[in-house]
């Protein structure tokens, strides 16, 4: 064919049309300053703080107790705590994607959901860093080693094991994270303080804002830093699951011990966060009503992430169960296939209908484009990876190197009640953000809007 | 306020108000033009193009967080040497006390770390913030500079200010309205 023509493709906006500066303000800031609330809110809210309570009482139990109440035992040593740990941390790392290298990648997207998104990696991170505080039954000895300080016994942490590496990562990756966040409310939270018309609203907005005012020179130190703190968070991210994955990949034990662990752990923790961004986003959009700022395109958007990732992952099963064959490592052939058709087949079998096979259906554009169909698709990866977790941590344990130490696990009541805990402790902290903080990036918005473009270029859409 | 007796004209400025992004700009650009320096723009989301038009480019952020990242380095080399050398030598495996591929990750953490840190309070302090008060505020309609107007302001330290002929080169320029700024 001779001289094609070129095909033209015009993305969605990412916002709907009509919106000004002052109508995105309203919009999005109203939410927080309003005194009502939709009543869904009451009802996750209370929910939430329920299932937190049951957390309080899991707690305090093991803590007089011990981790005896808990489903661990030889030979599988570690078991909800580590699960859910790796869950939850994967968890917050699709709010940092979204937020530092989608934005370095320029995707405008982004600028719709990396505020909650960020706040979901917070919170995720928060419920992840409960488990390895508690893991021991006795919090109050664990500071000796994992920090390093001058203590009474003059014992230092050991630089050498995955385990301080996983303390620093994850308590580096906290940090980060919030200090992203706080950045990227300064000008809203001065927003929130110029439209409050109750005085200690206005005053405890005002003192957070730190009394922004939206002068050229800040904005041009705050974009400098603004990226060099996506520049990096993007190896950190990275990294954090990477060290995670360290805390299986550097022991021997068959199942743990594979140099595919490092990506996989990180394209399935970005897997599992899109899962849960979607499972927030669908319904809040709904509730508030932001289907002007969180378009059917974003959702799409997120719906390719998802399946893109969910592909990696399964790369990384069938990689898996190769090297389990191809390595003719008897332990490590025996372990892949007990994997597969040994006590706990069930869960290996769910877990690859979950992760592999039900996110194939958002190559159909329907489903992609339909919030329903996502949202079943985000839940079901949800439970999937948390599977995939189990799967790693269990199977590889409870088969152990002489069958005399065969044994097998089960969560107890327990264990149950610390790990759904946990989701209300996020549910109430997430909600209690939404009531408090402007779920949507502001002052990024208003970027978006017709209003802000400077040249008049045509087709001045920069972020496909 | 004491800064009201010390200012010639008794005022802080001249604040001219402006409804679009690319007015303000425009209106910057010949302010600074007309060779005055003690201006400054607000804007409720940043604007590269205004910047640019009041001259202000800072560039020491950079230096301040690659600083904060040497120093998130050299911290986690000498914590772990130093722990694992001097302090609590501890024979792992046999492996050499300064087995030094098993500190990479701590090391690249607290470097990550120091460097996030650096550039926050960098950017904190060099904004001058915590500023919980600027004359700025006194005027009414500035709190729409955090919601969708855009405002340009003339300080009365400038060499060229008069309050005068100032406030007549602003209405000059498009602006809406042009308001005196008390201290």
């Amino acid at each position: 064919m001779l001289n094609p023509k070129p095909a033209t493709y015009e993305p969605a906006p990412l916002i709907e049309p009509g919106h000004t500066f002052a109508s995105i303000s309203d919009k999005i800031g109203g939410v927080v300053l309003s005194t009502k609330q939709p009543l869904s809110w009451f009802v996750v809210i209370s929910v939430g703080m329920m299932i937190m309570g049951m957390l309080g009482m899991a707690i305090t139990w093991l803590l007089l107790k011990g981790t005896g109440i808990w489903g661990v035992n030889i030979p599988v040593g570690w078991g909800f705590a580590i699960i859910n740990f790796v869950w939850w941390i994967g968890i917050g790392h699709a709010g940092t994607l979204i937020s530092a290298i989608l934005l370095l990648l320029k995707q405008g997207w982004r600028t719709s959901i990396n505020r909650f998104a960020e706040g979901m990696t917070i919170f995720a991170v928060m419920c992840a860093g409960l488990f390895p505080l508690i893991h021991t039954g006795r919090p109050w000895l664990a500071a000796y080693w994992l920090f390093p300080y001058p203590n009474s016994m003059s014992i230092w942490p050991q630089f050498r094991s995955p385990l301080i590496w996983d303390v620093f990562a994850v308590s580096t990756y906290f940090t980060v994270s919030l200090l992203f966040w706080y950045v990227g409310l300064i000008p809203d939270l001065a927003t929130l303080r110029d439209k409050a018309r109750n005085i200690w609203v206005k005053r405890a907005y005002g003192a957070l804002a730190l009394g922004w005012r939206g002068s050229a020179r800040h904005w041009q130190r705050y974009e400098h830093i603004y990226l060099l703190l996506a520049g990096l968070s993007t190896p950190l991210v990275l990294s954090v699951h990477t060290v995670v994955s360290f805390d299986f990949s550097i022991g021997i034990i068959p199942g743990w011990h594979a140099t595919i662990f490092p990506p996989y752990f990180v394209a399935g923790a970005i897997y599992a966060g899109f899962a849960m961004v979607l499972t927030l986003a669908i319904p809040l959009r709904k509730v508030y009503g932001m289907e002007d700022f969180i378009t059917m395109r974003h959702l799409e958007n997120m719906g390719k992430v998802t399946l893109v990732t969910g592909m990696i992952v399964a790369y990384g099963y069938v990689s898996e169960a190769f090297f389990g064959w191809y390595s003719a490592n008897k332990y490590e052939g025996f372990m892949i296939w007990n994997r597969m058709t040994g006590p706990y087949w069930y869960m290996y079998w769910t877990l690859v209908f979950c992760n592999i096979l039900t996110p194939q259906w958002l190559w159909i554009k329907r489903v992609r484009t339909s919030p329903f169909g996502l949202f079943a698709v985000a839940m079901v990866v949800n439970v999937g990876m948390w599977l995939e977790r189990f799967v790693i941590v269990v199977t590889s344990l409870h088969r152990d190197f002489l069958p005399s130490s065969w044994g097998m696990y089960y969560g107890t009541i327990w264990d149950w009640m610390t790990f759904v805990g946990t989701l209300g402790m996020f549910l109430t902290l997430f909600f209690l953000f939404i009531r408090f903080l402007p779920m949507i990036s502001i002052f990024e918005m208003r970027t978006m809007a017709p209003a802000a473009k400077m040249h008049d270029a045509p087709a001045g859409n920069e972020a496909h | 306020m004491d800064t009201a007796h010390t200012l010639p004209s008794g005022i802080y400025g001249l604040l001219a108000e402006f409804d679009d992004p690319k007015a303000l700009v425009a209106a910057a650009k010949r302010t600074y033009a007309a060779g005055y320096r003690k201006i400054d723009t607000f804007s409720p989301y940043p604007i590269e193009e205004a910047w640019e038009a009041i001259g202000h480019h800072d560039r020491r952020l950079s230096f301040i967080v690659l600083a904060g990242g040497i120093t998130g380095l050299l911290t986690g080399v000498g914590l772990q040497e130093w722990v694992h050398e001097i302090a609590y030598p501890v024979n792992i495996a046999g492996k050499p006390l300064n087995s030094w591929p098993q500190f990479v990750p701590v090391c690249f953490e607290l470097t990550i770390l120091f460097a996030a840190l650096a550039a926050v309070i960098g950017m904190i302090v060099l904004n001058g913030l915590p500023q919980p008060y600027h004359p700025a505020f006194n005027v009414e309609r500035f709190e729409r500079a955090s919601r969708d107007k855009f405002f340009l302001i003339v300080e009365s330290d400038d060499p060229k200010f008069d309050r005068k002929s100032t406030a007549d080169f602003l209405k000059g320029l498009n602006a809406s309205e042009v308001t005196e700024v008390e201290p």
